[in-house]
């Protein structure tokens, strides 16, 4: 039979580590003082972010005229040619990123309030809540994203509003699940059982207390949802279920496959966008997986490396310091 | 009898890398001798150094770590190539019962497989003769042989930390490192467990370092004690002695601070805490805390004084006494 | 309400509680049997103001059950628990709140029991925002400083805006035991307050709830060290799966104990001095699972001293024959024999 005592931490001579106190600001600047790729790939996703703020002043021509003939391959003119309508491909590719980024973000907004909600709810309630929520949520998980989608967009018409809600709705389940477990296990920690006895009530108790814990692991979910949300979002488009009178990266890759640019060898109506939506994924993993690797905690000694230690001859004859 | 030492260790150093290019000198110039059956007590509080001590002794450091002095196996000096020259011996001359032991055990294998995985990865045993020493050892423990079979889970606490000892004294070690082997225990199976060492040094010759915080163990256990602070040994020598009349002020305060079931004194706490490892310390690194620091305190760093028949202390109180201890 | 009860500030009563076991999908459709838990099996005791009783015992004795219950973290099976004369053993969680303010508890892990992301101040503020006390930030902030004055963190400055990685084992007890302070309860429940502290630091934790005592405040203290127990608590009361076998002054429990588990226990706690140490009377075996309680006497299968009668009565608490104080009470037929013959069958549970 064993007693809960152990002895008082710090022993081996190894620092304690350093834990998340400071607020969401101290975590956010660790991670990325200690992980380059996290800088690399915020600095990628707010160019990308001034780019579509600044469109108008960024583009060349309007995209909405024909400003060069058709298929025209890159020129001073057009940095990155025109389409089959004779509109400029880098204009298209700057306005383009309006729509992608504002449903990127939009749909992780969503995905995160209600996956959010429900795995706090869940986590920190337990019992039949609990079980009623985590049913509701197996249900969402197992309904197959396209045929979904098709139906929406059959049902309640191809509007950009509605392209963002279902992506939300796909990708809300893993956040949720996610913060679910953070939240039962936060539920359990001692500060937490000192705040309840102490007589807090539980708004108090998940407010300041679980939510603190769980919003780091949240904005890390978020940020990598974002890029999966840019992802479906171009899929949506290309496959042709996208809202017609926006312009996104995946509309300008449907434009060009049914524009025949294979066939006219017009690479750079194919390429840019999808080298844009890859870029733009690739940053935000980068971020979102740099904040999710901090959050881990991180094994001191990693017991493989035991064993290595170096030898270092002795200065001088015994101590006489 | 020899009276060569089992173990001997000398000017035992260890540091630790630490971000910034800074290091943590943990372990700090630490000798001592151990013969074989004694039983000797290794006391500090949390950040001493004396797990790090015991694990530079079996060369179970990381990469992170580097080492400076001597530790003597029977005579020979196992750390003179690192890995190279400790290996051989780990397991087969020393062994070592770690913190939590008795949580440590592989879930999915049975206790006697484990006990057994030594003894074929050391070359001592296999097969049907290792299976039969595996029941050997766990009757020695105090466990019925017929349970090696048995998995982990179906093992109080108690009896897991036997089979830990067991474990440890598979290829037959001439020295147990022992780490805290009762902190988590009651204070009934404690006791057992305790019994258990001490009749384990007196049947098998075996010798013995026990790694503490608690002083009342060691006072009942052990026939020698070091006490440790800020990474070095500050007082040494024979258990009665270190309690009559203590040549340190921190064994002094720490006996102080620790409850006597049926003692009378107030119990005093050691006011402040230990010094950070990290840079050096000019002095004696016990200097803020102690009651009776005078002059020489905050600048000199005190050597290790022989105070009487195998009693040595780092402290200035005793710098009347000069003959220095020889190396 | 006489003048003793009111003296009085806690009494529990005949406390039981149990946990169910569960026995999941299998073992319902398997038909396996329904099994309890017996962590509290009738636990009586009271505490008065200035009192500090210790309820000490090995793991799986129930003394942890006991205090989560008597705080109402856990809820009874049967028995009573009386604060300051009043019942509180079914108060709702409504009524229960204002009692919170009453009753704290300081818990073992000093590393776990406060919140990484809150200051110090934020810590010992908030139980002063929940319960609506102290009206404006000043008010608060001077509460705060009296409390870490009070918790020996002195001078407050310097502790107030730090976070809990920054301070210390002790320190962070420390400022849990403020925040608790910070309401003025009349009541402490210390969960093992000491035992993941370094030995250096305990006897300040252990002077400071001395102090507290000093001043009136009654503490009920849960431990597995008994050399603690004898030297701060008032009381003694030792637990064995379940029950309370053994109770009375701290001195007169330790230096003369009546109960032959107390006896081996003492026996087995190493002394300070090397050659003080007595002959361990080990006990055999390990204590058995709270699940399937023995017979008769619950000590009776590892007791040296058993008779045939002890595997069948279940014996009360009461005064032993050799007892030097009139207050020492022991469940043993042998050393402390009841007035009549029928001791309390195996309903019984101990009682004064």
């Amino acid at each position: 039979m064993t007693t809960s005592t152990t002895v008082a931490r710090g022993e081996a001579g190894f620092e304690g580590s350093p834990e998340f106190t400071s607020g969401r600001r101290g975590f956010i600047v660790t991670t990325l003082r200690d992980q380059p790729q996290a800088i690399i790939g915020l600095m990628v996703v707010v160019m990308f972010i001034l780019i579509a703020i600044f469109a108008p002043l960024i583009a060349t021509y309007s995209i909405h005229a024909k400003t060069g003939p058709i298929y025209q391959a890159p020129s001073s003119t057009h940095w990155l040619g025109t389409d089959d309508g004779g509109v400029d491909m880098f204009s298209l590719l700057v306005y383009g990123s309006r729509v992608s980024l504002e449903v990127g973000f939009a749909a992780a907004l969503v995905a995160m309030l209600i996956g959010g909600t429900v795995g706090v709810v869940s986590g920190f309630f337990g019992g039949w809540v609990d079980v009623l929520l985590m049913r509701i949520t197996d249900i969402f998980l197992v309904i197959p994203d396209l045929p979904l989608i098709i139906v929406v967009a059959a049902i309640f018409g191809r509007h950009l509003i509605n392209i963002i809600i279902i992506i939300g709705i796909i990708y809300w389940t893993s956040t949720a699940r996610l913060v679910r477990a953070q939240v039962k296990s936060v539920r359990e920690r001692v500060y937490v059982k000192r705040a309840r006895s102490i007589g807090a009530g539980n708004r108090r108790l998940v407010v300041k207390h679980v939510l603190p814990q769980v919003a780091p692991l949240l904005i890390a979910n978020t940020v990598l949802t974002i890029a999966l949300a840019v992802f479906l979002e171009t899929y949506i488009t290309f496959l042709g279920l996208g809202d017609p009178s926006t312009v996104s990266w995946g509309k300008l890759i449907e434009n060009s496959f049914l524009g025949n640019a294979v066939l006219n060898n017009a690479w750079w109506a194919i390429v840019p966008p999808g080298v844009a939506v890859t870029v733009v994924i690739l940053a935000c993993t980068m971020v979102g997986q740099s904040m999710e690797d901090a959050l881990n905690p991180r094994l001191k000694v990693g017991h493989l490396a035991v064993r290595r230690f170096r030898l270092r001859p002795l200065h001088g004859q015994l101590d006489n310091e | 009898m020899s009276t060569q030492p089992v173990l001997k260790t000398n000017d035992l150093h260890v540091w630790f890398d630490l971000s910034g290019g800074r290091e943590l000198h943990a372990v700090q110039g630490v000798s001592f001798e151990l013969r074989a059956g004694e039983r000797m007590g290794l006391v500090g509080e949390s950040g001493c150094g004396k797990t790090t001590t015991i694990l530079a002794l079996m060369g179970l450091l990381p990469s992170s770590a580097s080492v400076a002095g001597q530790v003597y196996l029977d005579g020979e000096d196992v750390l003179a190539k690192g890995e190279e020259t400790v290996s051989p011996h780990r397991w087969r001359d020393i062994a070592m019962v770690f913190q939590g032991a008795m949580n440590a055990f592989n879930p999915v294998k049975t206790i006697g497989a484990q006990i057994a995985e030594p003894m074929e990865l050391h070359g001592t045993a296999s097969g049907r003769a290792a299976r039969a020493q595996v029941r050997e050892l766990l009757e020695l423990v105090g466990i019925s042989g017929e349970r090696a079979d048995r998995y982990p889970h179906e093992f109080s606490g108690g009896m897991r930390q036997r089979a830990a000892i067991a474990l440890a004294l598979a290829c037959q070690p001439q020295v147990l490192l022992a780490d805290e082997p009762t902190t988590a225990l009651d204070v009934m199976v404690q006791a057992q467990i305790l019994e258990l060492l001490v009749r384990l040094t007196r049947d098998l010759g075996l010798s013995m370092i026990l790694v503490t915080h608690d002083l009342p163990v060691v006072a009942q256990v052990c026939d020698r004690a070091a006490v440790m602070y800020a990474g070095e040994i500050v007082e040494m020598g024979n258990m009665s002695t270190i309690y009559h009349d203590p040549r340190h002020p921190y064994t002094r305060m720490l006996f102080a601070a620790t409850p006597d079931l049926l003692g009378d004194e107030a119990v005093v706490s050691i006011p402040g805490a230990p010094p950070r490892l990290d840079h050096e310390i000019a002095g004696c690194p016990f200097t803020p805390r102690c009651d009776t620091a005078f002059s020489p305190c905050p600048t000199t760093h005190p050597r290790r004084l022989d105070v009487g028949s195998g009693h040595e202390a780092r402290c200035h109180l005793n710098d009347h006494l000069v003959a220095e201890r020889p190396a | 309400m006489s003048a003793a009860e009111r003296e009085t500030l806690l009494e529990v009563e005949g406390l039981v509680t149990r946990y169910p076991v569960a026995r999941g999908v299998v073992g319902a459709v398997a038909r396996r049997p329904k099994e309890t838990v017996h962590a509290v099996e009738g636990v009586s005791f009271t505490i008065a103001p200035g009192e500090m009783v210790a309820l000490v015992g090995e793991s799986g004795c129930g003394k942890t059950t006991t205090a989560q219950t008597v705080v109402r973290m856990v809820e009874s099976e049967s028995g009573v628990i009386r604060f300051r004369g009043r019942e509180i053993t079914r108060l709702s969680a409504r009524s229960l709140r204002p009692l919170r303010r009453e009753i704290q508890m300081i818990y073992q892990d000093p590393y776990e029991s406060l919140d990484p992301r809150f200051t110090v101040r934020d810590t010992i503020e908030e139980p002063l925002l929940v319960h609506r006390i102290a009206r404006g930030k000043q008010e608060r902030e001077a509460k705060v400083r009296e409390a870490l004055e009070r918790a020996g963190l002195t001078p407050p400055d310097l502790f107030i805006d730090r976070f809990p990685h920054e301070l210390s084992g002790g320190q962070r007890q420390r400022v849990a035991i403020a925040a608790s302070l910070v309401l003025d309860p009349k009541l402490l429940v210390a969960d093992e307050p000491v035992s993941m502290l370094d030995v250096s630091v305990r006897a300040g934790i252990l002077s400071l709830l001395d102090g507290l005592r000093k001043d009136g405040m009654g503490i009920l203290m849960i431990t597995h060290d008994l050399s603690t127990a004898a030297h701060f608590a008032d009381r003694i009361a030792v637990m064995y799966l379940g029950r309370i076998v053994e109770e009375g002054p701290a001195r007169e429990v330790v230096r003369n104990p009546q109960h032959p588990y107390t006896r081996a226990l003492i026996t087995v706690v190493p002394k300070r001095d090397p050659n003080e140490q007595t002959t361990p009377q080990i006990l055999t075996g390990e204590t058995p699972n709270p699940i399937h309680v023995p017979s008769g006497c619950r000590f009776h299968p590892r007791c040296p001293i058993a008779e045939d009668s002890c595997s069948r009565i279940d014996p009360s608490l009461q005064r032993p024959r050799d007892a030097a104080t009139p207050d020492h009470r022991a469940a043993c037929i042998v050393t402390a024999p009841g007035p009549s013959a029928d001791e309390v069958g195996p309903g019984g549970h101990g009682s004064v």
